[in-house]
């Protein structure tokens, strides 16, 4: 069983996708329990894979049993493990909330919505799994395609938002194939590992920077990162409740990971930083990104809305991480990347519940009243707004922590500079929020005449595990980084 | 300039198609010509990787045993380059696949506002709440 485990993590949902419509015939509420199986099945086995790697080393799979460079293989090292695990366990968490919110948006849509989910995290895991770079377009296109379906089945406006995520995030995907193209004619091969050890040779042909740069440039739509974000904001907001809680915490990341992937792994460290300074390129958008995002996030008046231009600030925080291109700021990046699922994970979840039991997410019809209906959920978004701003012991702070180290070691107090503004415009929207969720009440009627009626379990739930969550990753933090993070960069990053 | 531009003319041609294709997508407001923009792009690239697996005088890589004796011994050199074909024929099913959603999301655009320019859309969104 061990040897199949980097197979059997994308390959698992797969099936389960496969299997949904089928049993969606015969009886059409066995569909949610399917997949809700299937993802928990799934984040077994993908922790499974953590542990065995964090013991054994690297795991790899050839598919049909062809050699690497010619047969396609997929590799379990620390940070596909970790990566895998991550996305699986968030997702399974989500899960158990989605189905309210399903049933109140999206009425009689169980089977395809969750035909749908299982697809695009079956493309996720594949993306963070493979070790061939063809290999990994057709997962990120699987991944997209169900994305697209997802966000267009929300409100009225969701449909364009959609075509629009769907024109960038498909031009994007193939500026990837042709930079891939670029590299495929420089080396012969398609194989991560291959390429490489190839590329050293061929560093002065201009080839090699074109073909970087336009693969760079469509991992960068995908992940969001600015200026070609354009797309997410709209599409969170349009998007299902159900969807943005699934999508948001999960789908910018694997876009990160490939940026990591691509950066770290195949390109490597002196090729990056030194011969064509790409990483510093990513480092300075990724810091205007932080600013630009956090900024228009207090312009927001909707709660949805505000997260998603949040969301553009925190991948922005990971591209920082990479782009900084030293080993601390790298777990910074990839311990960010686990507390903002969480995070963003809750604050959508929250958001959900409120739509559910309000009718609304405004932030202007926020105030004491709604505290007093839903005092765990708020509970929940206040932990989960204070580790966005950074305040110990929440998870957020440590990973800001990391990532402000690895700015000193390379002695850009610039980047410092950035992160400390940054947290204190987080803390300008997610007070905005707090004070009026806490302190004021505008209508006449009292409040003790509102009667508290609290989300229903099934999500009230998965809001306060990952608010847990939050903390749990915060105190014991020492553990993660020490035990995976540590495994993660390579020599010579 | 004559050897600039010879053995390359495959890859010239399809370079203006990409930039017709980004055109298309970045001016266009119909959405249906921002789709047809999109789809050039796509087949520009698929062009780009075929056209690199050619290589003068060579066959389709099928291996003929059948062949004159003295022939047994496989030359690489003989046959195209068979991975770009394959790996294309991916690409392009992804590419049908990307366009089948899109004319969904088309269909459902149309189906609520009645349009498919991009101008009039923002108009009509603009008188809605949020």
């Amino acid at each position: 069983m061990t040897p199949h485990l980097p197979l059997l993590i994308p390959l698992v949902l797969l099936v389960a996708a496969l299997l949904a419509p089928l049993v969606g015939i015969v009886r059409y509420t066995w569909v949610y329990r399917l997949a809700l199986v299937a993802v928990a099945v799934d984040a077994g086995v993908a922790l499974w894979g953590l542990a065995e790697v964090v013991d054994g080393g690297t795991m790899t799979y050839r598919l049909a049993g062809w050699q690497p460079p010619i047969g396609i293989e997929f590799v379990l090292d620390p940070l596909s493990a970790f990566f895998s695990a991550v996305i699986a366990t968030v997702a399974l968490i989500v899960m158990v909330g989605a189905r309210a919110m399903v049933v109140e948006e999206l009425p009689r849509k169980e089977v395809p919505f969750f035909t749908t989910v299982l697809l695009m995290l079956a493309g996720f895991q594949g993306i963070v799994l493979t070790g061939d770079l063809f290999n990994l377009f057709v997962f990120l296109e699987i991944a997209a395609l169900a994305g697209y379906a997802l966000v267009a089945v929300g409100e009225r406006a969701s449909p364009l938002a959609a075509f629009r995520y769907l024109l960038v995030g498909a031009t994007g995907a193939s500026l990837y194939l042709l930079g891939l193209w670029f590299i495929y004619n420089l080396t012969g091969s398609l194989n991560m590992r291959d390429v490489a050890a190839i590329l050293p040779g061929s560093w002065d042909n201009p080839a090699l920077a074109i073909g970087l740069s336009l693969m760079i440039v469509g991992i960068g739509v995908k992940m969001a990162l600015f200026p070609l974000h354009g797309w997410l904001p709209d599409a969170y907001t349009q998007a299902p409740s159900a969807t943005t809680a699934l999508m948001a915490p999960i789908g910018t990341k694997v876009g990160a990971y490939v940026l990591i992937r691509l950066l770290v792994f195949v390109f490597g460290g002196p090729l990056v930083t030194d011969e064509l300074p790409v990483a510093d390129v990513v480092m300075w958008l990724s810091a205007i990104g932080i600013i630009y995002g956090s900024i228009l996030a207090i312009a927001q008046r909707e709660l949805k809305r505000m997260l998603a231009y949040s969301s553009v600030a925190q991948v922005g925080y990971i591209g920082l991480g990479i782009g900084l291109a030293n080993p601390v700021a790298l777990i910074g990046a990839v311990l960010h990347v686990v507390n903002h699922a969480v995070m963003k994970g809750a604050l959508f979840l929250v958001a959900g519940t409120m739509r559910a039991r309000l009718g609304h997410s405004d932030i202007g019809r926020i105030d004491a009243a709604v505290t007093r209906k839903l005092p765990w959920t708020m509970a929940a978004f206040t932990v989960a707004a204070l580790s966005m701003i950074g305040i110990p012991p929440t998870a957020g702070f440590f990973s800001k922590w990391y990532l402000t180290s690895g700015a000193v070691d390379r002695g850009l107090w610039i980047m410092v500079v950035v992160i400390m503004v940054s947290s204190l415009l987080n803390a300008v929207y997610f007070f905005r929020v707090l004070e009026r969720g806490y302190l004021r009440h505008d209508d006449d009627e009292s409040l003790d005449a509102v009667v508290r009626d609290e989300a229903p379990p099934a999500m009230l739930a998965p809001t306060i595990v990952l608010a847990v969550g939050i903390l749990a990753l915060g105190v014991f933090n020492a553990v993660l980084v020490n035990g995976v993070l540590d495994l993660i960069p390579p020599a010579g990053w | 300039m004559a050897e600039f531009w010879d053995g390359g003319y495959a890859y010239y041609a399809t370079a203006l198609l990409l930039v017709i294709g980004l055109y298309a997508i970045l001016v266009k407001r119909n959405l249906v010509k921002k789709l047809i923009g999109l789809n050039i792009v796509q087949a520009a690239i698929i062009l780009m990787w075929v056209a690199s697996a050619t290589r003068p005088d060579a066959t389709v890589p099928v291996l003929d045993t059948h062949g004159e004796q003295g022939k047994q011994v496989v030359d690489a050199t003989d046959y195209l380059n068979p991975l770009p074909h394959t790996l294309m024929l991916t690409a392009i099913v992804v590419g049908v696949a990307t366009t089948g959603v899109a004319f969904a999301l088309l269909i459902s655009i149309y189906r609520r506002y009645g349009t498919l320019d991009e101008a009039e859309l923002l108009e009509q969104m603009r008188g809605e709440p949020q």
